[in-house]
């Protein structure tokens, strides 16, 4: 039992720490430009197979420098040809350009990459076990993974609080229009955070990449997922999504771990349920993948700001 | 989405102006079978008339009242799923001879379709309506993921991965019609596509199909003047809803299979493509959008494995270049030939689509290109005579000429278009 709960939190929190790297540049984005991207989890997608390209030729950590400069090149120019074109269109239509920006990118990894999963892994001496407790083993790569997300946090933290830019962005998030009449040039700064944001999925993709699987449908799976800690935590707020990240991680990690169905819960309270049943035989397992969606569906019924929003969306 | 759609004065007079739509429309559905005379033919037409119907109920919410959805196929495919249990229901009681079903047609099928959306948009909608914008599309979208999740769920209802089936040829027949071939489905499908079409667009006659345009455009004045968004927006969600189901219905009955996998994010995109590319602020966008993304869809994928990359293609072209739409386009042609202008604003237009055609020449070599250079696939190696092979340099130049010479022709022209306008 306690393994199950020291497991159980660790892969939660490494989770949620991925799809913190994710939500963090689709709030960004959001909270500058107004915009959901859509396609946020389509970089995420591209820079775990530009890693699995470069990583044949270069190595492992050059890619993990690389493949998200890349990333986050690509996503600038999108933002600088495309986004800034359909702006004038208004939300809906900037909604509609990353949707169909995502069904592209989706496609043309398939057509470049093959429709099957890549066998992007990371490297052997990374498989080694850290620790092992209770007879598992918990790889280095992991350890790696949550160090690398705790030292982009720092950087993060230090670009927005403590830096000339991070000012600036600052200033734009709430005040665009005064940051563009003292003399910045607003446009190039949206295209600096659109690119930042996608180079942090793409880095969360390098990552991402071996710890879960590198196939055409990564974007599609984990994509409706950082929406929801996007909303869950409140739109623009990092804070937000932050907790939701790590809340979503978690419990979606329990809930795979625990083996139990509703009715085992149930009767486990004393109420006398058939545990076959085709509601009550449900496992939580099952369930999992729902729990997202639950959540946000429940958060904008009874508390639309979010958790840490200071706006409704 | 800021252009209102023209609304013409209420006529109570009788006049044929108005009804040749519907007429010429009735006609072209009644001359449609003896022209394109083969199985295939009827197979695509049946699909494009249950996607005709859908991608309209879906610009009922988006179009006409501002809702961006991504959870629509919520609708359709539950109105589905109620069709194909009903339609198991018929069998079984007219194997009895008796029981309540043994007395409904399967022709009545999108009937049973439509309460079913209608029902589930009247259960759930409430509390999803209270914003439209951002809100109402993540809600939407979580809806839809968490139907589909549950659709894999509950086995009994939804038949798990391998969905539920059901057979259209039981039941009392109307009409002779025995639905047996795709020939037969056709006109189960005109005359409820027309019905549904003829419905829809009265929807927007009515006082609130109007208001539904009023909440779109200024959700804050319509409150000022006594009428609560919310329950605009939850009407309209019902309508959608019942309309969506009912091409469900038709669904149903056409593919006689339905699996969980038509609730969730796919078909909702799909319908939100068909939409888009079709134009959202003319009442029949929808309607050419359905039949252009379906016959890409369906042609394509005969021709190039790249086929869904096209259509996305296509549609990003649209959002950025052409908001309005393919029926946007039309209405342009339509409103510069009643005013007379058509022959000045013609040659603009003429370079404008030159410069759209190398484009998407250009765009179209390279993806092929790219796929025989991945895939070492030899189709499509002739193109206009020419041999292309992605082994030789030339066949990208040639690709990268053609798209040049098409931004080329844009660049010039503009000017030109410009003044011609």
């Amino acid at each position: 039992m306690l393994e199950i709960v020291i497991f159980s939190t660790l892969n939660g929190i490494l989770y949620g720490l991925l799809l913190f790297m994710l939500s963090s540049g689709l709030t960004l984005i959001f909270s500058m430009m107004g915009v959901l991207n859509f396609a946020h989890a389509s970089f995420y997608m591209l820079g775990a197979y530009f890693a699995y390209t470069m990583g044949m030729e270069i190595g492992f950590w050059p890619a993990l420098l690389l493949a998200p400069i890349l990333v986050g090149g690509l996503g600038a120019m999108v933002e600088k040809f495309g986004l800034r074109r359909v702006h004038d269109n208004g939300h809906v239509a900037e909604l509609l350009f990353t949707f169909g920006l995502a069904y592209v990118i989706d496609e043309l990894v398939q057509l470049i990459w093959g429709t099957v999963a890549v066998s992007y892994r990371e490297p052997d001496y990374m498989r080694e076990p850290l620790f092992t407790l209770f007879g598992t083993d918990y790889s280095i790569f992991r350890g790696v993974v949550i160090l690398i997300a705790v030292f982009m946090f720092i950087a993060l933290w230090f670009l927005l609080k403590k830096t000339r830019v991070g000012m600036m962005i600052r200033a734009a998030l709430t005040h665009g229009n005064m940051v563009g009449h003292l003399g910045h040039n607003v446009p190039r700064l949206f295209m600096g955070v659109f690119g930042f944001g996608c180079a942090l999925a793409g880095l969360a993709g390098v990552i991402g990449g071996p710890l879960l699987a590198t196939e055409p449908g990564m974007a599609v799976t984990l994509g409706p997922i950082v929406f929801v800690v996007v909303v869950v935590g409140g739109m623009g707020s990092l804070i937000g999504a932050f907790y939701a990240s790590l809340l979503i991680g978690l419990i979606q990690t329990f809930f795979v771990a625990i083996d139990a169905s509703i009715a085992d819960i149930l009767n486990a309270f004393g109420m006398n349920v058939d545990p076959y049943g085709e509601v009550t035989g449900i496992t939580l397992a099952s369930l999992a993948p729902m729990t997202p969606f639950i959540l946000l569906v429940l958060i904008l019924i009874f508390r639309p700001r979010g958790l840490m929003g200071e706006l409704e969306p | 989405m800021n252009d209102i759609t023209a609304v013409a004065p209420r006529q109570n007079r009788f006049s044929w102006r108005a009804l040749s739509p519907w007429l010429i429309s009735a006609a072209v559905l009644l001359i449609l079978p003896f022209v394109l005379d083969s199985g295939t033919a009827f197979t695509l037409m049946n699909v494009i008339a249950v996607n005709i119907v859908f991608a309209l109920s879906y610009n009922m919410l988006l179009g006409q009242g501002g809702m961006l959805s991504f959870g629509h196929a919520v609708f359709f495919g539950l109105g589905s799923y109620a069709a194909m249990h009903a339609m198991n229901a018929i069998d079984e009681a007219s194997y009895a001879g008796e029981g309540f079903w043994a007395h409904i047609p399967v022709v009545s099928m999108p009937l049973v379709g439509m309460i079913a959306g209608g029902l589930v948009a009247l259960v759930i909608g409430w509390p999803f309506c209270r914003r439209a914008g951002t809100a109402f599309a993540m809600i939407t979208l979580g809806l839809g993921e968490m139907v589909a999740a549950a659709g894999q769920m509950f086995p009994s209802v939804f038949g798990g991965e391998a969905g539920i089936y059901g057979n259209r040829m039981v039941g009392p027949q109307w009409f002779g019609l025995e639905l047996a071939q795709a020939a037969d489905v056709y006109w189960f499908m005109a005359f409820w596509t027309f019905l549904a079409v003829f419905a829809m667009w009265a929807f927007t006659r009515t006082p609130l199909g109007r208001m539904s345009n009023a909440v779109r455009d200024n959700a804050d004045r319509l409150q000022f003047i006594g009428y609560p968004p919310r329950n605009i927006r939850f009407m309209i969600f019902i309508a959608s809803g019942s309309f969506g189901g009912l091409a469900g219905g038709m669904a149903a009955v056409n593919y006689e299979i339905i699996t969980p996998e038509s609730l969730g994010l796919i078909p909702s995109g799909l319908a939100l493509l068909m939409a888009a590319v079709g134009g959202l602020g003319v009442f029949y966008g929808p309607i050419v959008g359905a039949i252009v993304v379906s016959l890409m869809n369906s042609m394509l994928s005969d021709y190039t494995e790249a086929s869904i990359l096209y259509v996305g293609l296509v549609f990003l072209a649209i959002v950025m270049f052409a908001p309005r739409g393919l029926g946007g386009g039309i209405e342009h042609v339509r409103v510069a030939a009643r005013e007379g202008t058509l022959g000045k604003r013609l040659p603009g237009w003429l370079t404008g689509a030159v410069a759209v055609v190398l484009i998407s020449l250009g765009l179209v070599l390279l993806i092929e290109l790219l796929f025989q250079w991945r895939h070492g696939d030899d189709e499509f190696a002739q193109f206009f005579g020419l041999n292309f092979v992605a082994e030789s340099v030339m066949s990208w130049v040639w690709a990268l000429i053609l798209f040049g010479a098409g931004v080329a022709v844009m660049r010039v022209t503009k000017k030109f278009r410009e003044d011609n306008a």
